[in-house]
């Protein structure tokens, strides 16, 4: 083999409290796709980051093309060829899409030979773009498009993609993947994250696992189990939830031909929705976000209200009621964003137990708080959802994503609802936990509770729902049993490839 | 009751004066919130640039020293917002009310002894042929120097927001920090900039008031047209022409009122000296109806986590 495009050589990085990366090593060939492999918080973002120049290492060093580098800033690591795809979109929603690009390039041509380029470039990869379009308005995965075309244009040696597919339909995913072979032929190196490891299988070269920031072993994904993968990953073996056999009972959840419009500036409105939930029966709700997800749990939730008979739950008008109205009749939803909407991150878990258990628990009398029977319900929700804290004195803030997730779900699932709303349930939660949620969520159906589950994670929607719909630019597909549903369908549920065509190889 | 004293190319010429202070406050404080800064401190930097440039162009007899000091005692002043929000990251609207509560202490204290006297004026334009044309010659250039750096500076602006690199950055700062500071632009260095750079605008102002529109120097003589300035921006879209619009139609409206009650005309002195606020504040809201949004990260804190 030839010298490789990018070595590691013990990579150390700490920050107070914890090691995030534990003299890493691994190299990155010439022209092939690396993946990185790891649960939330095995510290592949900051060893990207580091390869980036956002983050120093506290010692070790790389090498690029055998010279030393180190990247003193993002500048500096552009410069020398590394470009990167963020996780979280790094875009500018008010400036369209020229300017996004410009703004990533450092020495943009006129504004005119950039929208040239852009077309140009996007033509050649199967991913259309209009340059004058404002990004806010786009789908996720044509912002996807955005990102990875700034970086084209940059001729990159090393392309780094963070969790790319997260957000795309299956039929994205496979014209992403056309496109980034396209590229590996030409001889550039990507450094791929994610744990959906099928995808890893069919892509990638070369993997190297990472556990609580240290390297726990490389593999050829194309010669190893999924399974086995994720075995590294988790360093332990894993359970698949169990689900038994049910009868669902009467329609406890029950909207009709409801529309409305999104609260938020670049929101999706709702178009003529229909669902019905039965008691026991969990819904699984798919969809690359934003296409309605937010307003439908607002919708559920209550945060949004509507027309009284647009939504019934038990045959009993709701549409009208507000979150605290809905919770005592049995209604109750644990929104996706953690941080500010399922939890206010500076106050206690006692007291962000109180927010929502107040009603169903009888937390408060004649207005004055029962403080002592609060703290039993937070302590009740830490030990039974194995919440990793010192105590519910915490703030909500001071928790991992994973841990305050779990007790964001685990404070809903206690109180016993009727009706269940959850969006994104295990999303940046590790892969044990995340099946102890399913677990929980399965449990609570068959006690007779109505589930909806708004989730991007297909695996989890086929592994959890009796039947599933795709929201797809505010519609509400019909929703089919999920037995015997193929990925193909699922897609074209999904709303199919938003446009984009194969690469013009 | 005689309107037939009105004369309406005075009132135009004079309407310009009028709106100055406040345009170069506004388009100071635009640049500030496009970075997505808000500094509710307009006030306070008007005021101490107001009696700076006073008191400079008194004691060097030089009105054009005396604007150079308004506005380095403007952005000097923006410093300290500089220090609370940027480097302390206090909270900034907070900072803000203290900064204009501290300019207008400060500027009383330094004005102590600038009180009743009368400072030297600074030349106006006089072009021969030109400034003598009948009508437009007293509107277009009849004016002092101050007045047409103001609308040269409204223009500058837009076209740099719109048409240069700095501009591009500058917006992205202010429309998600987070992601600028990913693509490894210097939040913090931009924002210190556009921060003093309106607290220079607003000195600037200030010194316009103090020096040109009234011209004296008595305390809290800037009397609330910082808080226009900031009103106008977000009635204005963050758009620079749409603050011009703005800042001349209340210096108009303040213009013909102050003119009506010479006249006698038989409307409550109260009514009118309310009209300007309510129709500019009328105007802009019809015009800012397209929902072009505030910058994203306006008023937010950035801490650059990794």
């Amino acid at each position: 083999m030839t010298t490789p495009l990018l070595s590691l050589q013990g990579l150390t990085k700490a920050y107070p409290g914890v090691v995030a990366n534990d003299t890493v090593s691994f190299d990155i060939g010439q022209g092939e796709v690396h993946a990185l492999l790891g649960e939330n918080g095995a510290g592949k973002s900051t060893l990207v980051k580091m390869i980036y120049g956002l983050v120093k290492p506290d010692s070790g060093k790389m090498v690029l093309n055998g010279q030393p580098f180190a990247p003193a800033e993002p500048r500096a690591a552009r410069a020398d060829g590394i470009a990167m795809v963020f996780q979280h979109f790094s875009l500018f929603d008010a400036l369209n899409v020229a300017e996004n690009i410009a703004l990533g390039m450092e020495n943009p041509p006129k504004m005119g030979d950039l929208a040239a380029r852009i077309r140009e470039v996007s033509e050649t990869y199967g991913l259309p773009l209009d340059p004058y379009r404002t990004v806010g308005d786009l789908s996720a995965g044509e912002r996807q498009r955005v990102e990875i075309i700034r970086c084209l244009l940059q001729d990159p040696k090393l392309l780094i993609m963070d969790e790319p597919t997260s957000v795309l339909t299956p039929q994205e995913v496979d014209i992403l993947f056309e496109t980034l072979q396209k590229l590996r032929s030409e001889g550039t190196s990507i450094l791929y994250i994610s744990h959906k490891l099928e995808e890893i299988r069919t892509l990638c070269d070369h993997a190297t696992i990472l556990r609580l920031g240290k390297n726990v072993g490389e593999c050829i994904p194309a010669e190893t189990s999924a399974r086995d993968m994720a075995e590294m990953m988790v360093g332990s073996t894993l359970q698949t939830p169990e689900r038994g056999g049910r009868d669902f009972g009467e329609v406890a959840l029950d909207i009709s031909g409801l529309s409305v419009p999104s609260p938020s500036e670049f929101g999706t409105a709702l178009r003529n929705l229909h669902l019905t939930v039965r008691r026991g029966e969990v819904l699984g709700v798919g969809g690359v976000a934003g296409n309605g997800q937010d307003e439908l749990l607002g919708v559920l939730s209550g945060e949004i209200t509507t027309a009284p008979d647009a939504v019934k739950m038990n045959g009993q008008p709701i549409g009208k009621l507000g979150p605290t109205a809905r919770r005592k009749l049995g209604l109750l939803s644990a929104p996706e964003e953690r941080l500010g909407h399922a939890a206010a991150p500076d106050m206690s878990l006692t007291e962000n137990a109180l927010l929502t258990g107040s009603v169903r628990e009888g937390l408060e009398s004649n207005g004055f708080l029962k403080w002592g029977e609060t703290q039993s319900f937070a302590e009740r929700i830490i030990e039974e959802f194995d919440v990793r804290t010192p105590g519910p004195d915490n703030a909500a803030r001071s928790l991992s994503g994973g841990n305050l997730q779990k007790f964001v779900i685990g404070r809903e699932v206690l109180q016993n609802p009727d009706v269940l709303v959850v969006n994104q349930p295990t999303w940046g939660v590790d892969a044990a936990a995340a099946a102890s949620i399913r677990q929980a969520i399965l449990d609570l159906a068959a006690k007779g509770t109505a589930v909806v589950c708004i989730s991007q994670d297909l695996d989890e929607l086929m592994e959890i729902s009796d039947s599933f719909a795709a929201l797809n630019e505010g519609r509400l597909s019909a929703p089919r049993e999920t037995t015997g549903l193929t990925v193909d369908e699922i897609g074209l549920m999904m709303g199919g490839a938003h446009g984009m065509e194969v690469a013009h190889v | 009751m005689d309107l037939s004293a009105i004369n309406p190319v005075l009132l135009i010429a004079s309407l310009m004066v009028a709106a100055t202070p406040i345009l170069l406050a506004a388009i100071g404080e635009l640049v500030v919130e496009k970075a997505g800064v808000l500094n509710l401190g307009v006030e306070g930097m008007m005021i101490v640039g107001a009696i700076s440039g006073f008191a400079i162009t008194v004691e060097s007899g030089s009105p054009w020293l005396g604007f150079l000091a308004s506005a380095i005692g403007g952005a000097l002043l923006s410093l300290l917002f500089v220090v609370l929000t940027q480097v302390a990251l206090a909270n900034q609207v907070a900072s803000g009310l203290a900064l204009t509560l501290f300019g207008l202490g400060l500027s009383s204290l330094m004005g102590q002894s600038y009180v009743g006297i009368k400072p030297p004026q600074m030349g106006k334009l006089d072009i021969p042929v030109l400034t003598d044309l009948p009508v437009i010659g007293p509107i277009l250039f009849g004016h002092d120097p101050i007045l047409y750096l103001g609308i040269a500076l409204t223009a500058a602006v837009w076209a740099l927001l719109k048409y240069t690199r700095v501009g591009l950055v500058l917006r992205a700062v202010g429309e998600n920090h987070d992601a600028a500071h990913a693509l490894g632009y210097k939040v913090v260095r931009i924002r210190i900039m556009a921060i003093m750079f309106g607290g220079a605008c607003a000195g600037l102002g200030g010194a316009y008031i103090s020096l040109i529109r009234v011209p004296q120097w008595t305390e809290g003589m800037t009397a609330g047209v910082g808080w226009i300035a900031l009103a106008l921006v977000v009635f204005a879209s963050w758009k620079p022409w749409r603050a011009l619009l703005g800042a001349y139609l209340f210096g108009g409206v303040t213009v013909v009122q102050l003119n009506l009650q010479a006249a006698g005309v038989a409307i409550p002195v109260e009514y009118l000296a309310m009209s300007p606020y309510l129709i500019t504040i009328f105007v802009l809201v019809l015009l800012s109806r397209d929902k072009s949004g505030a910058p994203a990260s306006l008023g937010r804190i950035f801490h650059a986590t990794h």
